[in-house]
C-alpha cells in the first residue's frame, strides 16, 4: 500500500467522484458555452473523465480491459479533436467568429 | 354447315362491321360506311335464314340448334356458358332482328347521307345488332342480361347521337337511367331465381317447372317473375317506366324504327315468352302483367291522340302496342304476343321509316301541323305508310288484324282474362285507329300546310326499297298466324302456322272451347269500332277541320291533361327526381361536407399539430441536441439505478 493511501485514505470512490465531477463540468461546458473551442474542451474533459473511471475500475477489478479501452478512447478523442477543430476553423473563416449558432449555417 | 359455325358467323358479322366502322368514326363517307354495315347485317340475315331452314328440317320437338363457345363464369355452383341456342322462339326473333335490321341499315344510308358522322352511326347500329342477337340467342339468363345491357348502351348512344343538342343528350341519359331501374329489377329477379333453383339456364329452369307449384304472392317464383317483369317494363316501356321511350325519339329516325319500335323494346316480351313455363305457374304475376299491359295500351293510346310531333305519335303508339303484347303474355297467349311482336315489327318499322322519309324530305320538320297533302309528292312513302296504317288499325286481312284479334280473343276467353281486359284492349284499339288515321290525315291528306320554302320530294331508292319490302310484309305478315276460327271458314282452311311452330316451346293458357259465335262477334265489333274511329278521325282532320278544336273544348280540362301526357313526367320530377336531387344535396352538405369531411380534417389537424410541436424540437441548435442527449442519459441512468 502506498504512503499517500495510508495518509489520506484515498479509495476508488474518491476517484469516481472526481470522474463524475469532471464529466459534469465538461457537460455543462458543452451545453452552456457558445464558443466552439470551449465546447470542444468540454467534450475532451468528458472523455477524460470517462477514461479516469475506466482506469479506476481496471485497477479495482485487476483487469486490463479498462486500460485497453482508455487507449481506444484517447485515439478517438484525438480524431474528434481534429475534426472539431477543422469545423471551428471553417466557422471562423466564414463568420469571423466562433459562435456555435453558426454551426447550423454550415449545411448546404 | 354446322350450327356452331352459323351462329358464330351470325353473331360475329355485325361485330366485325362495328370493328371496321368504329375506328373510322370520323369518316364522312355515308355510302361506304353504310355499305359495310348493311352487308354485315345482310350476312347475319342470310345466316338466320339458313338456321331457320335447318330448324324446319328437324322434327318439331327437336328444333333446337346450340352453340357453346366457352365457359364464361365457372364459380362454384354458378356455371355460366357462353352458349347460344336457336330454337322456335329465337329463330323468329333473329329473323325479325336481322331482316328488319338489314332493311333499316339500308334505309339509313339515304337518311344519314347529309350527316356529319355516318361511320360512327353505322358502327353503333352494328353494335346494337350484335348485342340484340346475344340477347335473344343466349341460352341462359345471364347471357341475355349481357345483351340486355348492351342494347341499352347502344340505345343511349344512338338516342344521344346528336349530342351537341343538350335536349337530345338529356333524352339519351333519361333512357339510360330509366332503364337502369328496370335492369335492377331484372338483376334481382335473376338472383332470386338462382337462389331458389340454383341455375340460370332456360332449359334447366323449364325442366324444373313441373315439380313446382306456387300459391302465394310472396313465393320465390312469383317474386322472381315480378322482378323480371320490372326489368321488362323498363326495356319495353310499360307503365310506370315508359317515360323514356317518347323522349327517345330524339335519335335519328331509323334508330327509332329499329331499336325503339321493332327490336329492342320487344326484349321484355321476348324474355317473358322465353320464360313462359315459369310465368304460367305464377298466376299473380301474370295478373299484374296483363293489367299493366292493358292499362299501358289504353293510356299511351289516349296520349297518342293529342300529340303533334309525328315521331311522338308513333312513339306513344309503340308503347300502346307493346301494352297489347304484355296483355297477351299476361293472359297466357304467348304465341299471340310473339305474333304481334312480329307484325308490329313490320308495320311500326315501316311507319317509322315512312316518317323518317317524310322528315327527311321536309328538312327535319316533325310537326304534323306543318305537313299535309304529302300523298301527291311522296307517292311511294304514302302508299307504304297507307298499308302500315291499315295493318295497325286492324283492318282485315292486314297483319295487325290477325295478331291484335288473337290477343283480344285471349283477353276475353283465357282463364286469366276477363271481359274488362278485353274492353280495355278494344278501347285502346279504337283509339289506335283514331290517332293513326289522324296521323295519316294530317301528314298525307288534305291540303299542304307547309311553307313555300320547303320542297318535299320522294326519297331515293335506298330509302323506298325498305319501305316497299316492309309494306309488303305488313300486308302478308299476318297470314302465318290466322286464328283457327277464321281459318275454318277460309278456302283451304289455312292453319295457324305460328302457333304450331311455337307449340313445343311455350305453355299457352288453355282456352277450353270458346264460343265461335262470340269470337266472331267480338272480332266484328272491334273491326267495326276501329272503322268508325278511323272515319271520325278522317272527318275531324280532313273534312271538318274546326271540329277537333270544338271537341277538345267540349272535353274541358280533360283534353289539357291528356295533351300534357297526364303530367306524368312532371309528377315523376316533383315526387321522385327532384326530392332525390334535393335529398342528395342535403346528404352531400350535411353528411359529406359537414360530417365526414370534418372528421378527416380533424385527423389532419391533429397530425399537423403534433408535427408542429415535434418540429420545434428539431431546430438545428446543436446545444439543444446536447441537452436532449443529456436528458436521455439522465432518464436511462435513473431507470437503471431504480431498477437495481
Amino acid at each position: 500500500m502506498l504512503v499517500a493511501d495510508r495518509l489520506l485514505h484515498i479509495t476508488a470512490e474518491h476517484y469516481l467522484a472526481l470522474s463524475a465531477i469532471l464529466f459534469s463540468f465538461g457537460m455543462v461546458a458543452v451545453m452552456m458555452r457558445r464558443n466552439v473551442i470551449v465546447m470542444l474542451m468540454g467534450i475532451e474533459l468528458m472523455l477524460n473523465a470517462v477514461n479516469l473511471s475506466f482506469i479506476v475500475f481496471a485497477r479495482e477489478l485487476g483487469s486490463l480491459d479498462g486500460q485497453i479501452m482508455v487507449f481506444f478512447v484517447m485515439t478517438i478523442a484525438a480524431a474528434e479533436a481534429g475534426v472539431g477543430l477543422a469545423l471551428a476553423v471553417a466557422i471562423y473563416k466564414k463568420f469571423k467568429e466562433l459562435n456555435i449558432r453558426y454551426f447550423e449555417k454550415l449545411k448546404g | 354447315m354446322s350450327a356452331q359455325f352459323l351462329i358464330g358467323l351470325l353473331l360475329a358479322s355485325p361485330l366485325v362491321g362495328f370493328l371496321i366502322n368504329g375506328p373510322r368514326f370520323r369518316s364522312k363517307n355515308a355510302v361506304l360506311a353504310g355499305t359495310i354495315a348493311t352487308s354485315a347485317a345482310g350476312v347475319s340475315f342470310i345466316c338466320s335464314l339458313v338456321l331457320f331452314a335447318q330448324l324446319l328440317g328437324l322434327a318439331p320437338d327437336q328444333r333446337s340448334l346450340e352453340a357453346l363457345f366457352f365457359t364464361w363464369i365457372p364459380v362454384g355452383a354458378l356455371k355460366v356458358q357462353a352458349g347460344f341456342v336457336v330454337d322456335q322462339i329465337s329463330a323468329i326473333m333473329i329473323l325479325i332482328i336481322t331482316g328488319v335490321g338489314t332493311l333499316i341499315h339500308l334505309f339509313s344510308i339515304g337518311y344519314m347521307s347529309h350527316d356529319e358522322r355516318p361511320a360512327k352511326y353505322f358502327a353503333y347500329l352494328n353494335l346494337f345488332l350484335f348485342n340484340m342477337l346475344i340477347l335473344v340467342l343466349g341460352d341462359n339468363l345471364l347471357m341475355t342480361f349481357v345483351g340486355w345491357e348492351g342494347v341499352g348502351l347502344c340505345s343511349y348512344l344512338l338516342i344521344g347521337f346528336w349530342f351537341t343538342d343538350a335536349q337530345k343528350a338529356a333524352a339519351g341519359m333519361k333512357a339510360f337511367i330509366v332503364n337502369r331501374i328496370g335492369d335492377a329489377g331484372f338483376l334481382i329477379g335473376l338472383f332470386l331465381l338462382f337462389f331458389s333453383f340454383g341455375t340460370l339456364d332456360y332449359s334447366e329452369l323449364s325442366a324444373l317447372v313441373p315439380q313446382l307449384a306456387e300459391t302465394s304472392w310472396l313465393g320465390p317464383i312469383t317474386l322472381a317473375c315480378l322482378f323480371l317483369f320490372i326489368g321488362a317494363t323498363g326495356k319495353s316501356a310499360q307503365i310506370p317506366l315508359y317515360v323514356w321511350l317518347p323522349d327517345a325519339m330524339a335519335g335519328p329516325t331509323p334508330v327509332s324504327a329499329l331499336i325503339h319500335a321493332a327490336t329492342m323494346v320487344t326484349a321484355g316480351v321476348y324474355l317473358i315468352v322465353r320464360m313462359s313455363a315459369l310465368f304460367m305457374i305464377a298466376p299473380y304475376a301474370m295478373e299484374v302483367i296483363a293489367w299493366t299491359g292493358a292499362l299501358t295500351a289504353l293510356f299511351a293510346a289516349t296520349i297518342g291522340m293529342t300529340q303533334w310531333d309525328i315521331k311522338k305519335i308513333l312513339a306513344y303508339s309503340t308503347v300502346s302496342q307493346l301494352g297489347f303484347m304484355f296483355l297477351a303474355v299476361g293472359v297466357g297467349a304467348f304465341h299471340a304476343a310473339m305474333f304481334h311482336l312480329m307484325t308490329h315489327a313490320f308495320f311500326k318499322a315501316l311507319m317509322f321509316l315512312g316518317s323518317g322519309s317524310v322528315i327527311h324530305s321536309m328538312n327535319e320538320e316533325q310537326d304534323v301541323r306543318k305537313m299535309g297533302g304529302l300523298a301527291k309528292v311522296m307517292p311511294i312513302t304514302h302508299l307504304t305508310f297507307f298499308l302500315g296504317w291499315l295493318a295497325i288499325i286492324g283492318m282485315p286481312p292486314f297483319a295487325g288484324f290477325f295478331s291484335k284479334d288473337e290477343i283480344l280473343a285471349y283477353a276475353f276467353f283465357s282463364p286469366q282474362g276477363s271481359p274488362f281486359l278485353w274492353a280495355i284492349g278494344a278501347l285502346a284499339a279504337v283509339f289506335t285507329a283514331f290517332y293513326m288515321t289522324r296521323l295519316m290525315a294530317l301528314t298525307f291528306w288534305g291540303k299542304p300546310r307547309y311553307g313555300s320554302e320547303v320542297h318535299p320530294h320522294e326519297s331515293p331508292l335506298t330509302m323506298t326499297i325498305p319501305l316497299m319490302v316492309l309494306g309488303f310484309l305488313s300486308v302478308v305478315g299476318g297470314w302465318i298466324g290466322i286464328p283457327h276460327v277464321i281459318g275454318a271458314v277460309l278456302p283451304g282452311h289455312p292453319e295457324n302456322h305460328l302457333l304450331n311452330w311455337l307449340k313445343p316451346m311455350i305453355t299457352n293458357a288453355d282456352l277450353g272451347h270458346p264460343s265461335v259465335l262470340i269470337e266472331w262477334g267480338l272480332m266484328g265489333f272491334a273491326v267495326a269500332l276501329a272503322g268508325i274511329a278511323a272515319y271520325v278521325a278522317y272527318d275531324f282532320y280532313v273534312s271538318h277541320k274546326d271540329r277537333p278544336a270544338k271537341f277538345a273544348q267540349s272535353l274541358g280540362p280533360v283534353h289539357g291533361v291528356v295533351e300534357n301526357k297526364y303530367y306524368v313526367d312532371e309528377g315523376y320530377f316533383a315526387f321522385i327526381v327532384n326530392p332525390l336531387i334535393e335529398g342528395s344535396k342535403a346528404l352531400w352538405l350535411y353528411v359529406d361536407v359537414n360530417f365526414i369531411d370534418k372528421i378527416t380534417y380533424l385527423a389532419t389537424d391533429l397530425a399537423q399539430g403534433l408535427a408542429d410541436f415535434v418540429k420545434t424540437l428539431q431546430n438545428g441548435k446543436t446545444q439543444q441536441y446536447a441537452l436532449y442527449m443529456t436528458l436521455g442519459l439522465v432518464v436511462v441512468i435513473t431507470y437503471a439505478l431504480m431498477g437495481s
